[in-house]
């Protein structure tokens, strides 16, 4: 099951993976951002992996001087049924991050809401635009220096 | 002359004003937002078992143009300020407008940087509904309280009518009489 997914990742790319962790029946696999693509390629396309449904992808800001953001991948296998957890590190200096969409192309929209909510680039992705936020708002609200009740007068209300 | 001349100067005006009253609001159209969950008690509250018809406003329209009740039902996100705003602009004068729900009053349990706290901010309201969401019959207690309104020819976005100007100035008057 997993730990065979687990073992044929750490075969294949074992200079790219940083840590593996287990915690209550789920794999957090921690990867580099620059082999990414690959790396989600060989799990869709491998016999035993077979992870045809990305089933989310979210940001998460841990507010440390050293990579500060990450990108998580939540993975599922419909054919094998089960399920892997891919995490990449993006730091606040470079905030670019390869996209999956060449790998599964409905990942689209969740990079984007990833864009939107913590400002992380995804080269490769045709869609870059604000998710839910106003198009020309300048922050990004889930950043844990975001205040609660936002910036004030960033997005205008009409006149009353 | 007539009636006028039994009547003397005023007391036509005000019978007219209190006559197109009297029909406006028992003819209220109203133009329902629901942007959220308020939405679904507002459907309810135009279904048989709550039956809005009783009061006359069955008609919903789903074009601010030909409304005068706006009903803001919902959760109201900066985002959707701005078609709000344009929606009651559409609607003619005179018009009224219900914020229904705890997030459009206040923004209720959203206390964050995405929602409106409270359409206040950006439109006259006339009557605030409490509730998450309200049972319909609040919102049918909040139409009786548009109509009590209407009536009176009090509206927060319109200006006052004439009749509603005189009525003040008399109930001025009197309490000037009770002070001196």
């Amino acid at each position: 099951m997993i730990t065979t997914v687990v073992e044929k990742l750490q075969e294949k790319f074992s200079d790219n993976i940083l840590s593996v962790k287990e915690f209550r029946g789920e794999t957090t696999v921690v990867v580099k951002s620059e082999e990414i693509v690959s790396i989600c390629m060989f799990l869709r396309d491998h016999e035993e992996c077979q992870f045809d449904y990305c089933s989310d992808i979210c940001g998460a800001d841990a507010y440390t001087p050293e990579n500060r953001f990450e990108v998580i991948y939540n993975l599922y296998s419909i054919s094998r049924n089960h399920r892997i957890r891919l995490k990449v590190f993006v730091d606040e200096s470079n905030l670019h991050c390869p996209s999956v969409t060449s790998v599964w192309p409905g990942a689209e929209w969740p990079e984007r809401e990833t864009y939107d909510m913590i400002g992380v680039i995804f080269d490769g992705n045709n869609d870059m635009r604000r998710m839910y936020m106003p198009e020309d708002f300048e922050y990004y609200p889930l950043r844990k220096d975001f205040p609660m009740m936002g910036i004030p007068d960033s997005i205008p209300l009409p006149r009353k | 002359m007539g009636l006028e001349h039994a009547l003397g100067d005023s007391a036509i005006t005000t019978t007219i004003d209190s006559a197109i009253n009297w029909c406006r609001k028992n003819s209220v159209w109203p133009m329902p937002l629901g942007i959220s969950c308020c939405g679904i008690e507002m459907m309810a509250f135009a279904m048989p078992r709550f039956d809005v018809s009783r009061f006359g406003a069955e008609v919903f329209r789903f074009s601010p143009r030909q409304s005068d009740l706006l009903i803001v039902a919902g959760t109201t996100t900066y985002k959707m300020a701005t078609v709000v705003r344009k929606i009651y602009d559409q609607m003619p004068d005179p018009k009224w407008v219900i914020a229904m729900g705890a997030c459009t009053s206040s923004g209720g349990m959203y206390r964050t940087y995405s929602v409106v706290q409270g359409i206040d901010q950006f439109l006259p309201v006339d009557v605030y509904v409490g509730g998450c969401p309200p049972r319909p019959d609040n919102l049918l207690n909040a139409l009786m309280m548009i109509q009590d309104k209407i009536q009176r020819g009090e509206s927060r976005s319109t200006p006052m009518t004439v009749a509603a100007e005189r009525i003040e100035k008399q109930q001025l008057l009197q309490i000037q009489g009770i002070n001196n």
